[in-house]
């Protein structure tokens, strides 16, 4: 097991302040290793693009963070909160270590500059000391990286496609040469050919490159494919995390298990498939104790009265799995 | 097998486009190729799936069979009667039995009136009485009425919207559904629900659907038929379970094989190249530029329909089954 790369404790985030405030994340522990895909699935509202802000410090408001810890751990030195960093000490760490590509971002780009000025931009930011030749070729390497034919250098993003652009702001997000890369929901506009040869891209980088990668999605069995571990979120907590192929040969918490049953397959028998009963919860009205009770097909008593923990299940040797439900109590 | 309801023959559409600088000098006149000689015909009683990568014309092929949208050319014929002339009685009868569905429910129903009125509306338009309101719900398994009529788009989750959206259609009457991407902006846990609600649906009212997707997994669960799509042509056709599990055209096996598959590792090396431009679209068979079994002949003349001949009904426009064929 490779070492840790950043470490998310008791995290809580909230929307607004008071009365009037709805937690969007609830005490998620999450741990990044050095060098690995982390997968986090849930669906829409769950708390994930919330989750990857919060961690950054890049929440809009009225977003808050109310408490928890998300520990950095440098290659050298000693690890730190990056809740604690003070504005310029944050500045520095984000655009020395992390990068994030928001939901979206492909329609970001700024659409009276052609994509070579808005990538020299950047490396001008960051290496104000470069010259405008280096920062040149430097635009012209990243855009290979990501697939982007030299020729394309001079284009407008409405000159793209809209996989083309997606791989641009993958380049853009690539240039600070970051040790985390956070991506949230950076395929779903895009159709399955160009979003397998964009994560196939991605992971080849990442081999190449060696930086860790939070992804963000609602499509489960596109993580199950490429990603090394997988979260499942839910109503604002983690309920269940695993390794890829732990998660897909036997998933133990019953939302996972509704997730991954909610794809019909390509191939194999052809199935009668049901999807999970009634829909995502309401923040603002929060189920009590398990939040999934309601849509839940083996909710018991104690589901409704308590909230269960997320942590590794009695009995199963199996290690780096931990799951909140009643029907798998934390030993 | 079902009675042919709906046939749209050799439909094409084009965009104009906008010429700029020098461009607008000269007689040049350029267009977006969106549609261009699109056939099939639907059936009561089945499900058709249309699938293909973004970009490859297949909302366009919605609207223009929807009406929504005049087509530059081709024919669309509701029982064999061809439908020319926009506006009429004729149109209108033609726009009663061939409801639209839209991928984004919140963006089809107003914000500022309540379910009941769109579904009133609805069934006033198309000479129904409102007392039929509560069977229009119950048919979309909105029940109990009362807790749905009084509420609003945005008091809805989005699986209820579009089952609004799915009564409103089913307010005309209709014959033919035409969905495009019904369930895409849905969240996962709920999509199979209403899926399986129009699956339902095609079953008691012995509807024809056109289901337009760009997941071709959920083509094999739910249609009975599917249609692949490239570069605004449809380039196979057949039972889904053939299409799916036997692709014959090199393009639906590079579909199938980009679809995510739990089994399998992602190959840090996957290519494909880029879907073309429909401005100017290859010539011949518009798939030969990233095509792995082209042949000469592929960037000349564009292939025909071709009988694979595993299965009755499995045809590729594709020069790969010109022996078959013959
Ligand atoms: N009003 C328009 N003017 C110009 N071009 C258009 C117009 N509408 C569509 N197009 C072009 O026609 C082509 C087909 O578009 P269409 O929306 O039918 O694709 P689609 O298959 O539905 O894609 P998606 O899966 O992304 O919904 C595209 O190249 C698009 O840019
Ligand atoms: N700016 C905001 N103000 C208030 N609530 C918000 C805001 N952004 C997100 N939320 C709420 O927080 C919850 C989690 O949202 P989000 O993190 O975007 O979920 P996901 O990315 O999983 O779809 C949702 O209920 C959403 O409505
Ligand atoms: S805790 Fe209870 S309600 Fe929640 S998932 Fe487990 S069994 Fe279901
Ligand atoms: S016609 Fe030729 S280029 Fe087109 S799909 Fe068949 S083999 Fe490939
Ligand atoms: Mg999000
Ligand atoms: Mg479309």
């Amino acid at each position: 097991m490779s070492e840790i790369e950043l470490e998310i404790k008791g995290l809580n985030v909230d929307y607004g302040l008071g009365e009037q405030s709805v937690h969007a994340v609830r005490d998620v522990d999450l741990t990044l290793r050095r060098g690995e895909v982390l997968g986090l699935a849930g669906e829409s509202g769950s708390g994930k693009s919330t989750l990857a802000y919060g961690l950054t410090r890049l929440l809009p408001p009225p977003g808050v963070i109310r408490g928890g810890q998300v520990i950095y751990h440098p290659e050298q030195g000693e690890p730190f909160d990056v809740l604690g960093l003070s504005d310029r000490q944050l500045r520095a760490f984000r655009w020395a270590q992390t990068s994030i590509v928001f939901q979206g971002a492909m329609n970001s780009l700024n659409p009276v500059h052609k994509i070579s000025t808005q990538l020299t931009d950047v490396l001008r930011a960051h290496e104000p000391g470069s010259t405008r030749a280096a920062r040149l070729a430097r635009a012209r390497e990243l855009l290979a990286l990501v697939g982007i034919p030299a020729d394309r250098l001079d284009s407008y993003p409405h000159q793209l496609s809209g996989g083309m652009r997606q791989r641009v702001m993958i380049g853009m997000a690539l240039a600070l040469r970051p040790k985390i890369v956070i991506m949230d929901e950076p395929t779903t506009a895009l159709d399955v050919v160009v979003q397998r040869q964009i994560l196939g891209q991605l992971v080849g980088l990442r081999e190449r490159l060696g930086f860790s990668v939070l992804f963000i999605t609602h499509d489960l069995s596109l993580l199950v494919e490429f990603s090394d571990r997988i979260a499942i979120m839910y109503g604002g907590r983690i309920v269940e995390q695993a390794s890829a192929a732990g998660l897909h040969k036997d998933s133990l918490h019953p939302y996972s298990h509704g997730l991954l049953h909610s794809f019909p397959a390509l191939r194999g028998p052809r199935e009668e498939l049901s999807g999970i009963p009634g829909s995502p919860p309401d923040l603002r009205s929060m189920p009590t104790g398990c939040a999934f009770h309601p849509r839940c097909p083996h909710s018991f008593d104690p589901c409704v009265r308590r909230v269960p923990e997320l942590g590794a299940p009695q009995g199963r040797p199996e290690q780096d799995r931990s799951v909140a439900c009643w029907l798998h109590p934390a030993s | 097998m079902g009675e042919v309801v709906l046939e749209v023959v050799e439909l094409t559409k084009h965009f104009p486009v906008r010429r700029r600088g020098r461009e607008a000098l000269t007689r040049l006149r350029r267009a977006v190729r969106a549609v261009d000689g699109v056939s099939f015909t639907l059936r009561r009683g089945r499900v058709t799936a249309m699938v293909g990568e973004s970009g490859s014309g297949k909302s366009t092929v919605a609207k223009v069979v929807a009406q929504l949208d005049p087509p530059t050319g081709g024919e669309i014929r509701l029982h064999g009667q061809s439908v020319r002339v926009r506006g009429g009685r004729a149109f209108r009868a033609y726009c009663r039995r061939v409801q639209m569905i839209f991928q984004d429910p919140f963006a089809s129903l107003n914000p500022v009136h309540t379910v009941r009125y769109h579904l009133t509306r609805a069934l006033r338009v198309h000479g129904r009485p409102a007392a039929d309101l509560p069977e229009l719900l119950a048919q979309v398994q909105l029940s109990p009425p009362e807790r749905y009529l009084d509420k609003f788009p945005h008091e809805l989750s989005g699986g209820q919207r579009q089952r609004v959206a799915i009564a409103r259609a089913l307010g005309a009457g209709p014959e033919v559904l035409l969905a495009d991407e019904p369930v895409s902006m849905l969240d996962v846990s709920i999509r199979l629900g209403v899926l399986n609600l129009l699956r339902d649906l095609k079953e008691r009212l012995d509807l024809a659907i056109l289901y337009i997707t760009h997941d071709i997994a959920s083509a094999r669960y739910f249609a009975d038929d599917t249609l692949v799509m490239y570069a605004g042509r449809v380039v196979e056709g057949g039972d889904s379970e053939t299409v799916t599990q036997a692709p014959a055209h090199p393009y639906t096996q590079l579909l199938i094989d980009s679809a995510p598959d739990p089994e399998r590792r992602i190959s840090p090396d996957t290519v494909g190249g880029e879907p073309p431009s429909l401005i100017d679209p290859p010539a011949g068979c518009r798939f030969h530029p990233r095509c792995p079994k082209a042949m000469a002949r592929c960037g000349e003349q564009a292939p025909p329909r071709l009988e694979v001949g595993d299965r009755p009904g499995h045809w590729a426009a594709c020069w790969l089954y010109e022996e078959a064929a013959s």
